[in-house]
């Protein structure tokens, strides 16, 4: 279960989030929306542990553990996985070889064997296959000359390859055409079950209409202003974040 | 399992902050006495039972050095050098007479350093590489201190007419080669360390490949320094002859010393038509401690001449040890249509310093250069990269590119280029690029979100960043170097 309680953050002396509870039960997706400037993306990196992204208060807990004491591997090898809004490029760095050292650090972290450059190839192929990817994707430097959509479904491989227990999806769905949104979304649904728990960050109710949420919050100037079931994101959808900011205003 | 085991040795010898090179092996050993004059030239000579015109020439050197004094306008700093206060001749007083009868602490000490000098353990795949497979054999002379002290696979090569031997043993069996070769790409007077390697020198390796001949297999030699209070001066000289291809590494290290010892070098070689000579360079030298002591000086002139048509000399140079490095290998392009290429990584972290680059003397007509340079400064490093690239006017159609990044880790290190160009053919085409950048924030928190240690991941970036060198190595020595790239740097970050 991952627990969030009044945490505050603030980021070059700004605060961002200003007090955050949610919850969300293990084997469960949940959105969350919010107009641009809400604090969406900050929330994504505190959760992985991002420089820069200073907590002020509060405290996160995965599965009983302090999230927040952890560091960015630490918490990767605790089962977290960030989706990143704008995937980021490793020159010459190639994916494959990106794929296998991550892979293995997480495997090694969990005590369980390396894989070797044979092993690896054959599990990223299937998986490739399974999200309907080339493979001459495996051969590119990490996310250089990527389109916006291939950079996002290369985090869905890494995804598909690391197999986190906590997935928090950062605007994946933004610069996807209808195909690209339909495999990234195929990509998540394919890891729901009893042990993935999963956060989706959006601002459009376009990809949840692919990942149906069990819960959907809503996000607004740092603070969650309601919750409810999957069909909040089709009012906000229908009527707009503008009644929601006023509120909060 | 093996892949494991190496990964675990991978990440103790980075936590432990060690060299895992800089052990010292204990072996009785003869010097010649401190200091440096004509009767320790005599000496050197002697020991080696060489002809008179060596011994003529050396001394020639000496005297040429003798008015010269040290380059001061590289970008490095160090306190001045007493040559008198080291021995110039340092060597393992039983002296093998076949491969059978190594010193046992010599084999044990290269099997420490990955290198087996057995034969028959190459062919028993008992050399592997990291990820387990076994490796293709390398034929390796071995060179301890002042004397090269195997030389394997030589009777293999023989029957291709390849000659691979100590430079010593060379003088003695092939002088007409040695004769005419020595000295004639880098001459004895080049400049003041090329003088004093010219009257000291000790031993390195000797590589004929005959026409029309492709070496069989990679030709190498280990350096390695062990006595204290000594320096190294290894010569080694590479004939390919028309129509011949070699590929040739060499790699070096040292053991961990608070006094810094001199390893000057001088190596030449020639390519003549159509053939080509690709030579690799992994430097390890002892590169001094955190605060800067110790380390090795590594002063060294290398120079290929492609004197053929459609001749090629490729350098690709890693380097990553040495408190200092003052190294340019160049190409002298005379033959027409022939082809020098340099691809150099140099890591620069604590308190190390390079000066490094290449000088590419464009003299034949559509002669081609490519210079690819990438430096990394960690710690209070300073890298800086300087080349030549000249184009005479004869040297109708020549080209060349030239590429230097600089990687920066931290704020208190340095990163310069200067680069000189000079031509005076108007048909020529000249390419200079120049970057320098910082491993960003993002990258470092992108690799550690995938569960990458921050070490590892600066590893990752770094490896990366020099991958268009690190393909220019042959296959197996690739994958070393990558992991060398992430040892010395590690402390670098956080």
């Amino acid at each position: 279960m991952l627990k969030i309680e009044g945490l505050t953050a603030e980021v070059e002396g700004k605060p961002i989030l200003k007090g955050i509870d949610l919850t969300v039960p293990t084997g469960e997706v949940h959105a969350v929306m919010g107009p641009n400037g809400s604090g969406k993306s900050t929330l994504a990196y505190v959760l992985a542990g991002r420089e820069g992204y200073a907590v002020t208060g509060g405290s996160v807990t995965w599965d009983g553990r302090d999230l927040l004491a952890l560091e960015p591997e630490e918490r990767a090898a605790a089962g977290l996985f960030l989706a990143f809004q704008y995937p980021v490029e490793l020159p010459g760095v190639g994916n494959a070889t990106f794929l296998r050292t991550a892979l293995n650090a997480i495997r090694r972290a969990r005590g369980e064997p390396e894989l070797d450059a044979m092993q690896f190839l054959r599990l990223a192929r299937e998986r490739l296959r399974a999200l309907s990817m080339p493979e001459e994707m495996l051969k590119r430097s990490v996310n250089v000359g990527f389109s916006g959509g291939e950079k996002k479904r290369n985090e869905i491989l890494q995804m598909a390859l690391l197999r986190p227990r906590l997935a928090v999806l950062d605007e994946t769905d933004s610069g996807l055409d209808i195909d690209a949104l339909r495999i990234v979304a195929d990509g998540v649904n394919a890891m729901r079950g009893p042990d993935f728990t999963a956060l989706v960050i959006t601002h459009y109710q376009r990809l949840l209409d692919h990942i149906v949420p069990d819960r959907v919050h809503v996000l607004v100037d740092g603070r969650i202003v309601r919750s409810g079931g999957p069909e909040l994101a089709r009012e906000l959808e229908r009527e707009g974040y503008a009644a929601l900011q006023a509120q909060a205003a | 399992m093996p892949a494991v085991n190496e990964t675990i040795e991978t990440v103790r010898s980075v936590t432990e902050g060690t060299y895992k090179w800089g052990f010292e092996t204990e072996i009785e050993t003869e010097f010649a006495p401190k200091g440096l004059n004509e009767d320790i030239i005599r000496f050197i000579s002697a020991k080696k039972g060489e002809p008179e015109w060596l011994l003529e020439w050396r001394l020639r050197a000496f005297k040429a050095w003798q008015a010269m004094s040290e380059p001061r306008w590289a970008a490095v700093r160090f306190p001045p050098i007493d040559y008198q206060d080291a021995h110039y001749y340092a060597a393992p007083k039983r002296r093998p007479k076949s491969l059978d009868e190594v010193d046992p602490e010599l084999l044990k000490t290269y099997a420490k350093l990955g290198i087996p000098l057995r034969e028959q353990e190459w062919l028993a795949g008992v050399a592997t590489s990291p990820d387990g497979a076994p490796r293709a054999p390398v034929a390796v002379d071995a060179v301890f201190d002042s004397v090269s002290v195997a030389t394997t696979f030589r009777e293999r090569l023989e029957k291709e007419g390849i000659i691979f031997c100590s430079i010593s043993e060379a003088v003695r069996e092939h002088p007409e080669l040695v004769r005419k070769y020595l000295g004639s790409v880098v001459p004895p007077a080049d400049n003041f360390y090329a003088a004093l390697n010219s009257a000291v020198f000790t031993d390195g390796s000797f590589v004929y490949i005959p026409k029309g001949v492709r070496c069989p297999m990679e030709l190498s030699t280990y350096f390695r320094i062990n006595a204290k209070s000594t320096g190294q001066f290894e010569r080694t000289l590479i004939i390919a002859e028309a129509g011949s291809y070699v590929s040739y590494l060499e790699g070096c290290t040292a053991p961990m010393r608070d006094e810094h010892q001199l390893h000057a070098a001088v190596v030449e070689l020639v390519a003549h038509d159509e053939a080509t000579i690709k030579y690799s360079t992994v430097q390890n030298w002892y590169p001094g401690d955190a605060e800067g002591r110790g380390g090795i000086y590594n002063f060294v002139t290398k120079r290929g001449a492609c004197r053929g048509a459609r001749s090629k000399i490729s350098w690709t140079q890693v380097e990553t040890g040495s408190a200092i490095t003052w190294k340019y290998p160049s190409c002298i392009l005379q033959g027409s249509d022939s082809v020098g290429e340099f691809y150099s990584v140099a890591i620069t972290n604590n308190f190390q310093q390079a000066d490094t680059g290449t000088k590419m003397i464009h003299l034949g007509p559509r002669t081609r250069s490519t210079i690819i340079s990438k430096g990394i400064s960690a710690g209070h490093g300073q890298n800086t990269y300087r080349g030549l690239v000249r184009i005479s006017p004869k040297a109708v159609g020549a080209r060349n590119f030239t590429q230097c990044d600089s990687l920066l880790i931290g704020d208190r290190c340095g990163a310069h280029t200067v680069p000189y160009i000079e031509n005076r053919c108007m048909s020529a085409k000249v390419e200079h690029e120049a970057t320098t950048s910082r491993i960003a924030e993002d990258q470092l928190f992108y690799c550690r979100s995938r569960g990458l240690s921050e070490e590892d991941a600066v590893g990752l970036i770094v490896n990366g960043f020099c991958r268009e060198v690190l393909k220019e190595l042959p296959m197996e020595f690739a994958v070393e170097a990558q992991k060398l790239l992430q040892i010395s740097l590690e402390g670098s970050v956080g």
